[in-house]
Order: C-alpha cells, then structure tokens, then sequence
C-alpha cells in the first residue's frame, strides 16, 4: 500500500540559502501564526467586507505601485506584452462595467474559456470586482464538459475566442438556457457568430474607472469544477474570505517576496493556474511572466533565463519532460537569478526533485491541495529540510492528521507513524470550499466532526512530514487534471457500439497515469482496430483530448457487483497484475 | 516522395487524435489551432513516428512536430541525415 520512497537522497538539507525567505523558521511560524494576523495584513473595506480584487490590485494602485510590472505575456514570436498593475486595473475596471452593464448583479456567475492571454486576467478580476462569482474553463475540454459546467453552474455569461465558441460551444448553445451573453475576445465585428458580442470593441469603449463592489467576506467569488467518481462534476464554491489564505500561502509556500519575477506554468483554467498564476502574484505585488505557448523544453528554459525568473511553481509532468529532454539543454542556459522552485498535481517522485539540483542547482519543493482546500496545505519549504517524495509538512495555520472512517460516520486519528489512512484537515481555513454547488449532502459528507476528509490517502513519518499512497477513490490523475472515470463511461456510452465501459488510469511515466477505457460491445459489433479507433474519436471529439482515453481495449465481459456496478478496483488490479482482493460481491463469483 | 511522406504523417497523427480528419488538415497551421492537440498528444505522436519511421524525435525538436508541413520538412531532413551518415 505504501509507496516506497526509494529517493536517491534521503533527505536534502537547506544548510545555505540563496536569500532569507519569508518563514526562516517554521517550527516558530507555525506556534506564532494567527490567521487574524493573516487577515490584518490585508486591507479589506472599512466596516468590514472583503474582495480579492481590490486587494490583488486597488490596494497596490492606491499605494502608489500602479508603475510596477504585473504581467508580462511572452506570446510565441516572443513579443512581449506588459502589463503594470495600473493598467490591469484600468482593464479590470473596463470588465467590470462591461459586466455590470449587462444587468448581471451579486452572484452571478461569468465563465471564461481562454488560454493564457490578457483578457482572462482581465475577466477575472473585473468579475470579482463587480461583484460576481467567477469560473474558468480549460480551453481543452472537449463540448460535452463544457457543456456539463456551464449548465450545471448555470453561467450567464461565458467570455471566450471566436475559434472555441464556434467548435465546442455554438452546436450547444440550445441546451444552455442560462446563457444569456457571449463575450468574443478580438473577433472581426463583420464575422461575429449570431447570438454573440465582442468583447474587444465594448472593452475599448468602457471607462477605466470603477469602484469595487464591497462584498462580504463571506459571498461567493470563485467556482471551481472538480472531477467526483460518480454523477456529475462538482461546482467547488470559493468565497472572498480565500484571499486570506491565498496570500499567506503564496509568502510561506512559494516565498513570494518583493520585486520578485514569477513564473507559474498552470493552465488557467485549472485552480492552480487560477489562484497561483492570475491572483497569488498580485495579492503579494510581485511581477509574473505568462508564456502564452505550450510546453517547450527549450522554449521554457529561454524564459527562465530571459525573464530572469526567481520563482518557479510547475507540475511534475513538466518536470519530468524536462529531464527527458535531457539536463545539458538545461545548463545551456544560466539561471543566475532563480531561487525557489516548486511543483504541484501529483506527487513528485524523488529523482525529480533531486534532478532539479542538478539542473538549476536548486531542489523542486512538491506541495499538496485540493480544488476544495482553494489553496495550499502541506509543502515543502524554503527553510525545511526537503525529503524527496513528501508532500511537507503543514502550512503554519493548517492542522492536518491522517485518520480512519468509523462505521457511525465519524474518524479516529490514526497517531502512528507510517500508518496510512485518509489525509484529514481541520475545519475552518479561509479558503476552504463553502459548498458543492447544489450538492449540499455531497458537501455534508466531506466533513466527519471537525475535519475535512480529502478522500487522499496519506501517511505522516515520525518527523511530521505527510507521503500521498493513493487517492481512496476511482479518480484518475492524469499530467496533474482529475478526470472522472464516470463523466468519459458516459461519453463512450452514447456510442450505438458501447453496451458498458469501465475507466481506469494506468501508470505512466510521464502523465503518472492515462485514462483507458475497457469496453463491452452490444452484440453485432466487432471490436477490431477500425471501432478501437471510431471510440477514441468519439471520446475525443466529445471530451477533449486531455479527458478522452488514450487507450481502449475490448473485453467479453466487465466485471461487477451483483447489483450491477462496475468494480474498476478489479479492473485496476487486473491490469497491474495484483491481487483482486475482496470478490464476494463480484457477479458470478458468490 | 514528400507526398508519401506526407501521407504517412498524416496516417500517424490520426493514429494519436483519431478524430482528426486527414483529408480537411491544412498542412501550414498549428495542429493546435486547427483541432484539439495536447503535449501527451504530441509525445504519444513522436513515439508513434519512432515506432513506424525509425526517426527518433528528441524532446527539444517538438516544435518541429507542430504542424503538417514542418513536420514533413523536419523529418524530410532527418532522413537525408541519416542516409549521409550511414553512406559514410
């Protein structure tokens, strides 16, 4: 069960470090930390009130820091597009009255569906501004998830391309009755689709002033889907109380200080890319650089050296590629200026970690969340000592235990080292979810008495450090997105060839685990390459390229549950060749 | 010979993204601004060009791998490549 860490290096000692970080001691930081402190390090509104908004930019602008850099996008001819934290704001404010002016009032939800590119930054804040609760969508979800979130988070808006509008969004634009207002970001007036606005041209003409609307810290801002591995999707609502945490962890986890470069890979459209790339750099005033392309093994290393980036946040599928694509690319360019280096998704094998000394000279520190944690909860840190293959230790305001589910729906905390169980937190973080959307019984049963159950299965060594063992559910973890086993068996199910599918991820080693999908077929159909090959552009064509299956197999028969149910645990283990376990509910078998 | 080229590159990409309708890719824009293509797409399509071409597509040439025709251009050379080297 428990992942052995066979790490290279045992542990890496922080002896020297390249500059004082924001927790020096962590041991002290963490008996000290009151999230009171956390909170009155931030403005908020006289009276009372919160919005991240205004702290991620009026706060700066008003102090007098409106020259400095925020953004900068690095677009793939290298041009390079600045924004400083006035101009953002100005664009903000233009959103938010562009928004306001469509009659849309507190609560309302705006979806996006951009890549990285200065109107989602934009969006975001100026939604948020404005009053409403925000959600980004990743660009390569195919239309049956989008259609998915923007239903079942009954957007009123949506701002994205005229390129994806019209290839996932127009052919369902029927089915979403909410949907009141299509933004296109630079779209020919003369080739506007019907039903749709352009949103450069009521950009250009909005007024760049706005007064932020003073929401209370406990009102809804940021909706998140996540994947369960049953039923639909989960809407993780975020409210504006989150920038407490999503400022005090980007200081302590990342060590963001001033006049730091800062350089987030995430996509947007995930949380990472959501609060550490668009909002953590502007709650702590630092400079970003956005690279608008894809991945690039060389293209990445150019824009770390160029943009002399300090502080690098990443993912382990990344990581990865890198070392693929071999350590001398790395040294072909200097880092002189590069001080932190972390990564998030899944967990980071020890070789990884270690091979961040050998390319950068400086180690990757791996860290943990969740959609519903809203930001991060254990790490590695710039002063602790580094055990390659943990997730760290908890942020300082962050109690975390590994504990047992009991039959009566409540825990035990498991005190023994090296024990696995469920990875547990103790309620009442700022940036904990505050629902499911309309899920409210799926929300009650995250909680067992005071703690969050993150249905991750961990374990704590003897010197507090947390290891991930598994996730203690079906989801699939593939190049750091959760994908739903049920939301891609559904897809495969609308196909006339499909009678029942089973989704499993199997072990990679680049993505850690790929979706495959096992498949029976209704009687008359044959499963030869040509339908192996229909399936996977059904899938893909409904689902995206980064939720379809990457591989499909037919088998005569699935296994299940004498009720029916697939059991993917068999599947899972078939495929790896262990044990089967418990089969006394298995059909045929009792 | 390009043609055949062409036509073999296309044949593998809709290996990887089977979704994709070879007859309607237009050889000189991105893969990813024509259809869904994600970098595990890529990976997975510079294994299958291993498996099937015997070109080994190292991770810094990926870029190379973005559309049609720099595809075709890329390996085009990676052949003539290895012909001279293995002449010599």
């Amino acid at each position: 069960m428990t992942e052995s860490p066979a790490s290279p290096v045992a542990v890496l000692r922080k002896d020297a470090l390249p500059r004082t970080p924001n927790m020096p001691d962590y041991g002290a930081a963490r008996r000290r930390f009151d999230w009171r402190d956390a909170r009155a390090a931030l403005e908020g509104f006289v009276g009372g009130g919160l919005n991240i908004a205004a702290e991620a930019l009026d706060r700066h602008v008003a102090a007098g820091h409106g020259g400095r850099l925020a953004v900068r996008f690095v677009d793939r001819q290298w041009r390079r597009h600045d924004l400083s934290y006035e101009a953002l704001w100005h664009g903000a404010n233009r959103c938010a009255r562009i928004l306001s002016s469509l009659g849309l009032g507190r609560g309302d939800r705006v979806f996006s569906l951009l890549g990285r590119c200065p109107e989602l930054h934009m969006v975001t804040l100026g939604a948020l501004k404005a009053g409403l609760t925000f959600c980004p969508l990743f660009t390569a979800f195919g239309p049956e998830p989008l259609h998915t979130r923007l239903s079942l988070g009954r957007a009123r808006v949506l701002v994205t391309t005229k390129a994806l509008y019209t290839r996932k969004v127009a052919p369902l634009r029927a089915g979403l009755p909410h949907l009141e207002h299509v933004l296109l970001v630079s779209a020919a007036p003369a080739g506007l689709p019907e039903g749709t606005l352009d949103f450069s041209a009521l950009w250009a003409a909005a007024d760049t002033s706005f007064e932020t609307v003073r929401t209370a810290a406990e009102e809804a801002a940021l909706l998140h889907f996540t994947s369960g591995t049953t039923g639909q999707p989960k809407g993780v609502l975020h409210v504006h109380e989150a920038v407490v945490a999503q400022h005090a962890s980007a200081r302590l986890a990342l060590d963001l200080q001033a006049g730091d470069r800062y350089w987030c890979t995430a996509d947007p459209g995930w949380v990472t890319g959501l609060i550490y790339g668009v909002l953590a750099p502007l709650l702590c005033g630092v400079s970003s650089v956005v690279d608008c392309e894809e991945f690039e093994p060389e293209r990445w290393y150019r824009l770390l050296d160029e943009e002399r980036v300090t502080v690098w946040y990443t993912a382990p599928t990344a990581v990865r590629m890198l070392m693929k694509a071999g350590t001398d690319l790395a040294h072909a360019r200097h880092y002189p200026e590069l001080r932190f280096l972390a990564s998030v998704g899944e967990p980071l094998n020890p070789e990884a970690v270690v091979w961040g000394m050998e390319a950068f000279g400086l180690p990757f520190h791996d860290n943990w969340w969740q959609t519903e944690t809203g930001t991060i909860m254990i790490a590695n840190y710039a002063a602790t000592d580094i055990k390659p293959g943990s997730m760290g230790l908890p942020l300082p305001g962050i109690d975390a235990a590994i504990v047992r589910r009991l039959p009566d729906g409540g825990v035990e905390l498991i005190a023994d080292a090296d024990t696995p169980g469920e990875l547990a937190l103790r309620a009442g973080w700022p940036s904990m979810f505050r629902a499911y959307l309309d899920q409210e019984a799926r929300y009650r049963a995250c909680f067992a008495g005071d703690w969050y159950l993150s249905g991750d299965l961990a374990r704590r060594d003897a010197d507090g450090y947390y290891w991930f063992v598994g996730r203690g559910d079906d989801v699939i973890k593939s190049a750091g997105h959760l994908i739903s086993p049920f939301e891609v068996e559904s897809a495969l199910l609308a196909h006339p060839a499909v009678a029942q599918a089973g989704v499993i991820g199997v072990p990679d080693p680049i993505a850690r685990e790929v979706v495959k999908a096992f498949v029976e077929l209704k009687p008359g159909h044959a499963g030869d390459e040509a339908l192996r090959r229909e399936l996977l552009a059904h899938a893909r064509r409904r689902l995206g390229a980064a939720v379809a299956p990457r591989e499909i197999a037919f088998v005569a028969s699935l296994p299940r549950t004498r009720s029916g149910k697939i059991m993917r645990r068999v599947l899972r283990a078939r495929e790896l060749g262990l044990p089967e376990g418990d089969l006394s509910t298995l059909e045929g078998k009792a | 010979m390009t043609g055949s080229l062409e036509s073999r590159v296309l044949a593998l990409l809709t290996e990887v993204a089977p979704d994709v309708d070879a007859a309607l890719v237009l050889p000189d824009v991105d893969f990813r601004e024509q259809f869904d293509f994600d970098s595990m797409d890529v990976y997975n399509f510079a294994v299958a060009i291993h498996r099937a071409l015997g070109i080994d597509v190292p991770e810094r040439d990926y870029r190379e791998l973005s559309s049609l025709s720099r595809c075709v251009a890329y390996l085009e050379r990676a052949r003539i490549a290895r012909t001279s080297s293995s002449s010599t």
